[in-house]
């Protein structure tokens, strides 16, 4: 800027064309790949879910409403019972993980807070059907929990625990708990004390200090935590795949059984775009309360 | 006010206060617990010398000597080609997940150097889509990449006379999509928090495209590179669904092979199995932060 009208300015001309091919060249293959392999195969999805079933399954003409008929209709009630487990899952995890979040950022020593931070990590770099199956053989008809139970004489018989709706809801829990820690962890630590101070010295008690000062302003890592769990939540495959049985089918298990063997495309693909206007109304939820300032 | 109410005032406060550290204190409790207790269990009984998950029958090491003497499950011939599939899944994982990221995090950090430094119509927009891969759910991905994959393998079979199959190749192409953004992501963080002085003091000292970059934005920007590529590298080794609908006949991964014995025949030795990975992980994850710490060290150093 400064050196501008000096004899310098030429070839900084010629750097900039090359500056611009450089740009290209940066920018070309990444974004071809994303085109093909990622927009392209939605794109595809999105056509799919208006045509009509042909043999195989496939999807042929004439194009139609009838899958996305069919989606609301027929597995309405799955789709409810997605959202609803979804949602729950989402509230358990904020109800559960809040505390921890507060509780990490407050203890004074950083090593402390490390470790802490640590072992919430820890399970969660572990692979995620590894730790579906240990928490399925704490769950199970002779688990570790109903054994609990029995020989403390609180149970005559093993309960049925796995393969419910609530069993899916606890494994969501389990598997993303840490997305709900790690947003209001950063934005509790971000919290300046000096308003807590304030709040305390005008006369509020510790629970109106909470409600008015303190959860209002982590608000914004409480939103990204909840948009965080309820996502993959709404589109789990795994959890009610290996916990959920017939009584806890979620969307994503509709989906799969619709382009195995003797499924039906369109109709699979209605079901992917439902699932997709789902969490593009999360995504808006989040970008409309839960930026923080700088992240 | 009167002194009675006050005093009543200040005891309800200090209930709350006091309620409000006993709940601090028990909830982590209970959320630690909660999140450790399944996978010590399932550490503990692999040592059980029953197969049994519930009831301890005495320590024994013979599901791990199992494992490492390719006899699982009593030692029978079907049962020693399990072995040799468990190794092969690994093999076929680390190959995946080292290809795929390979790949994803050159391109990231490409789209992400150009986000950031360049200036191009569109930027905003290349900007967001670049989220939507991380926002999507994995099961709508496989399943649109296995359809897409379907049809050009239908099409290439009708122009070009070719047989396609799913396999390697369309494994590593699914990983190195949903890769891509989640390096460019961590890239661009770290870009952000860079000084652009460094690269004008670069150029004005005589430096040239090529020199700035190689001797200043890409020394500064390594630990952000390599951070995105150990997360891709997590990622596409931990991937179940999009691998499962986009996989072949040969090209079983750690997770498909995992989820085949869940699904199919518990074999005794899975908590064995599992309690290897989580070693594994634990390693890995460990060994990562480890290097990470030191290279921001010497950052500051």
């Amino acid at each position: 800027m400064s050196n501008q009208g000096l004899p310098s300015r030429p070839p900084r001309r010629r750097r900039y064309v090359s500056a611009r091919q450089g740009l290209v060249g940066l920018l070309t293959p990444g974004t071809l790949w994303l085109l093909l392999f990622f927009l392209l195969p939605l794109v595809f999805v999105a056509v799919s879910s208006f045509m009509s079933r042909g043999p195989g399954g496939q999807p042929v003409e004439p194009f139609t409403l009838a899958q996305y008929e069919r989606t609301f209709t027929t597995f309405g009630p799955v789709l409810w019972r997605s959202i609803r487990v979804a949602l729950v899952a989402t509230l358990v995890s904020l109800l559960l993980g809040y505390p921890v979040a507060f509780f990490i950022s407050r203890r004074r020593n950083p090593g402390v807070r490390l470790l802490l931070l640590f072992l919430v990590l820890l399970p969660f770099w572990t692979n995620f059907l590894v730790r579906t199956y240990a928490l399925i053989t704490i769950l199970q008809r002779d688990g570790l929990l109903n054994g609990l139970l029995q020989s403390l004489g609180l149970l005559a018989e093993p309960l049925q625990l796995l393969f419910t709706p609530s069993a899916v809801m606890v494994g969501l829990v389990y598997g993303y708990l840490p997305f709900m820690i790690l947003p209001i962890y950063a934005s509790v630590e971000a919290l300046d004390l000096r308003y807590i101070e304030a709040s305390n010295d005008l006369g509020a008690n510790d629970f109106t200090t909470f409600w008015r000062v303190v959860f209002p302003l982590t608000l914004p890592g409480v939103i990204a935590g909840c948009i965080l769990v309820f996502i993959p939540a709404i589109g789990a495959y795994v959890t009610p795949d290996l916990m959920g049985g017939t009584r806890g089918l979620m969307i994503g298990n509709l989906i799969q059984s619709q382009f195995g063997g003797r499924g039906n495309v369109p109709l699979g693909s209605a079901i992917s775009m439902v699932l997709l206007a789902l969490v593009f109304v999360a995504v808006f939820v989040y970008s409309r309360y839960g930026q923080q300032e700088d992240a | 006010m009167s002194l009675r109410a006050d005093r009543r005032r200040v005891r309800r406060d200090l209930a709350v206060r006091r309620a409000g550290r006993f709940g601090l204190w028990l909830s982590p409790f209970v959320v630690y617990l909660f999140l450790w207790v399944p996978i010590l269990v399932l550490i503990v009984f692999s040592f059980n010398d029953a197969s049994s998950i519930s009831v301890w029958r005495g320590f024994t090491t013979r599901w791990y000597e199992n494992i490492f003497q390719n006899t699982i499950s009593a030692g029978t011939e079907a049962a020693r080609f399990q072995t040799g599939l468990l190794l092969r899944a690994v093999r076929n994982s680390l190959l995946v997940a080292a290809v795929s990221t390979l790949i994803a995090t050159t391109l990231g950090t490409m789209i992400a150097l150009a986000i950031s430094r360049g200036r191009f119509p569109g930027r905003r927009l290349l900007d967001s889509f670049l989220y939507l891969p991380v926002v999507i759910p994995d099961i709508t991905q496989g399943v649109s990449l296995a359809v897409f994959f379907n049809i050009v393998f239908a099409a290439a079979q009708e122009l070009l006379g070719v047989r396609w199959t799913p396999g390697f190749a369309t494994i590593v192409i699914a990983h190195v999509a949903f890769n891509i953004s989640y390096v460019a992501i961590v890239v661009r963080a770290r870009l952000a928090g860079m000084d652009p002085r460094l690269e004008e003091a670069g150029r004005d000292l005589g430096a040239n495209g090529f020199q700035t970059f190689w001797r200043i934005t890409f020394p500064n920007l390594f630990p952000g590179i390599l951070a995105g590529a150990l997360l891709a590298f997590t990622l596409s080794l931990d991937d179940f669904v999009i691998t499962f609908f986009n996989a072949g006949v040969g090209t079983t991964t750690l997770p498909l092979f995992v989820y085949g014995m869940l699904k199919q025949r518990v074999p005794p030795e899975i908590n064995a199995i599992s309690a290897l990975m989580i070693l594994a992980s634990i390693l890995l994850v460990g060994g990562s932060l480890l290097l990470q710490q030191r290279g921001d060290r010497r950052q500051r150093g």
